[in-house]
């Protein structure tokens, strides 16, 4: 086993807002080899964004990472220079934003902001960063990069914007991608066009890569292994087979039985009953105690993971079986 | 590009014609010239001939049209106080006041947009907050008052400026100006604050306004994302974007700024149109005054063609659809 390409130990990120401390990340372990896809599933608010921004340093006030260790090829980031982040960003680590929309600036050409972006870390000419940025646009499957790179990105559609930040991220193929929800913005067609382009751009490449989404079903045809978040917490982890074949905790396996696959045609869809706890108002102990059929009183105290090989969970009452979660 | 401006030049043509209608008519309706041209004692049969030398017995529209055809000349009658073509003394001022323009336009430039940038980026903070104060006096205190005091302090009590007049002139690639010489240059100083003191304010929340609202959008993020420096991003990134409002803003304000020209040259007795506009209205100075307006909103339709192009530049969005 290869020693992995990033390693978060205990990430804490908290707002602090006149309302009152928003823990939007409250304890959060990652591990991603490299050549590895991993996918951060959640919903709406569970804390997945913020994770991906605190990794590269990038957490808007008034948040701020207060605990954790983060290491990225065996260098601790959160002790590294603002000056060290910048350098890391967009070279080792490149993020790819949810909104293609919103991400390029509508102002400025696509090859001005890919050959700044190349010369924000190589001290080389216009010229070559710009052949650079050409090769990487024909790399994502842009036609005719040569002339496409003077236009400017309401030129493009909003699929053919994501391959430019696509392009973009891999301009200094970095170790790491985190790609906040790229497709979600995009329609079906065009989401499995991209997926089909990531899945083959990181094998070739060997790259990491954090995949954000709250698409289950995305993350099963994508990634490896799977993290899934709740209330700020990482709730379970595994291979995607053993997350989605035996979920142990009931709130992976209430997100796998509302998936339309899961369902039966004609029938309601499958929910879980009750809504994510405001940040504000998170229960003490587990997070999910109120939704949860499971909880006992002990469910008042906070679980801690319990490790199966790689498959981990927090929870006092784990599904046993397949068998439990169709019940 | 072409039939963008083809169709702008048809628009300044009618905005014209429209306008030397609502002037000749607004001009006709205020005062009777021969009042002032002849004598009080003056017989019924002298007004009747002077009138008819003047062409002012003729029917309105007719006198319109005369008055049309050689105003397409250039020729807007002599002034009735100066006793020479309307034109050329407007044109022999006009010269000083926009100097005086031009000089407030980017000192409210060079001064607003930096204060501007520097509050934005650090929103809530002592700097942003003095900034902000700093900016409501600037525009919140009338500019005459304004005006007096910079007179009161830097003319009266400290004696560093000249307080009045436009100084000694000089030519500078043929053209007469002030910049010329030291002594023109002190003489602006303080007519150019004076006018440049509300546009500076306005300039400053304008950009500040601009980099809060710019700061939080995702290609910001992005761009951080990618690694580009604090220094690029917001002198590339914000800056290109915050300056299409800035400069259509600054376009339309040019134009306040030589009506506002008016209180500041008349406080600081600069020989500009400004103030000839205001003598020529006191007159009754009919020819002045038509050549006057026409000629600011020619120069208008001017700045407003120049915002228009400068902004297709700015903006690839737009260049499409001009």
């Amino acid at each position: 086993m290869t020693a992995p390409l990033l390693k978060v130990e205990g990430l804490k990120t908290w707002f602090d807002t006149p309302r009152g401390m928003v823990k939007s990340v409250d304890g959060v372990d990652l591990e991603l080899r490299r050549g590895e896809i991993l996918g951060l599933v959640g919903e709406s608010g569970s804390g997945k964004s913020v994770t991906g921004f605190s990794l590269i340093g990038l957490v808007d006030a008034p948040g701020r990472v207060v605990e954790g260790r983060i290491e990225f090829n065996g260098e601790d980031l959160r002790t590294a220079s603002p000056a060290r982040l910048r350098s890391l960003r967009g070279d080792r680590i490149a993020m790819i934003f949810q909104d293609p929309m919103m991400t390029l600036n509508p102002v400025l050409r696509i090859g001005t902001q890919m050959i700044e972006t190349v010369r924000a870390h190589r001290n080389v000419s216009r010229a070559e960063a710009r052949a650079k940025a050409v090769e990487a646009l024909g790399k994502v499957g842009i036609p005719r990069p040569a002339e496409r790179i003077d236009a400017y990105p309401h030129e493009f559609s909003g699929g053919m914007r994501q391959r430019v930040a696509i392009a973009i991220a891999l301009l200094h193929e970095p170790d790491l991608i985190i790609a906040d929800e790229p497709t979600t913005a995009l329609d079906v067609t065009i989401q499995s066009q991209i997926l089909a382009e990531v899945q083959k751009l990181a094998a070739e490449m060997g790259l990491g890569l954090i995949w954000i989404s709250h698409d289950l079903g995305v993350v099963a045809a994508l990634a490896q292994r799977v993290a899934v978040m709740y209330a700020g917490r990482i709730v379970e982890r595994g291979t995607i087979d053993e997350v989605l074949d035996t979920p142990r905790h009931p709130y992976t396996a209430g997100l796998i039985g509302s998936t339309p696959m899961a369902n039966v045609r004609g029938q309601p869809l499958r929910q879980i009953p009750g809504t994510a706890p405001p940040p504000l108002g998170r229960p003490e102990g587990c997070p999910f105690r109120p939704r949860c059929a499971f909880a006992t009183d002990i469910c008042r105290t906070e679980p801690q993971e319990t490790l199966a090989g790689g498959h981990g969970w927090r929870c006092f009452h784990p599904l046993q079986d397949a068998a439990e979660v169709r019940a | 590009m072409t039939v963008f401006i083809f169709r702008r030049l048809i628009q300044a043509v009618i905005v014209l014609l429209v306008t030397s209608v609502i002037v000749f008519l607004g001009v006709y309706a205020i005062g009777d010239p021969l009042e002032i041209l002849l004598p009080g004692d003056a017989t019924a049969a002298e007004r009747a001939q002077v009138a008819a030398s003047l062409n002012l017995d003729a029917p309105l529209p007719l006198q319109y049209v005369t008055f049309l055809t050689s105003a397409l000349t250039g020729d807007f009658g002599n002034s009735f106080v100066f006793n020479r073509p309307a034109l050329t003394v407007i044109f022999e001022r006009l010269p000083a006041t926009l100097e005086l323009t031009i000089t407030a336009l980017v000192l409210s430039l060079v001064i607003g947009l930096p204060l501007g940038l520097w509050a934005g980026t650090r929103p809530g903070t002592l700097v942003d907050e003095s900034v902000m104060t700093g900016s409501i006096l600037g525009f919140s205190l009338p500019n005459f008052w304004q005006g007096m005091m910079l007179v009161m302090i830097f003319s009266v009590w400290l004696g560093w400026l000249p307080s009045t007049g436009r100084g000694e002139t000089g030519t500078i690639l043929g053209i007469r100006t002030s910049f010329a010489t030291w002594d023109g240059i002190t003489h602006l100083i303080l007519p150019a604050t004076n006018l440049a003191l509300a546009q500076i304010a306005l300039v400053i929340r304008l950009t500040r306004t601009g980099v809060q609202e710019t700061m939080p959008l995702d290609f910001v993020k992005f761009a951080r994302a990618r690694g580009l420096s604090e220094r690029r991003i917001l002198f590339v990134h914000v800056f290109k974007t915050i300056l299409i409002p800035i400069v259509t803003v600054i376009g339309v304000e040019f134009g306040s700024l030589i009506a506002f020209a008016v209180v500041t040259e008349t406080i600081f007795a600069w020989p500009g149109v400004g103030k000839l506009i205001i003598d020529s209205i006191n007159a009754l100075d009919r020819p002045v005054v038509v050549a006057y307006i026409l000629v600011i909103v020619a120069m208008f339709i001017v700045i407003n063609f120049l915002v228009d192009v400068l902004y297709s530049l700015l903006d690839p969005r737009i260049r499409g659809r001009a």
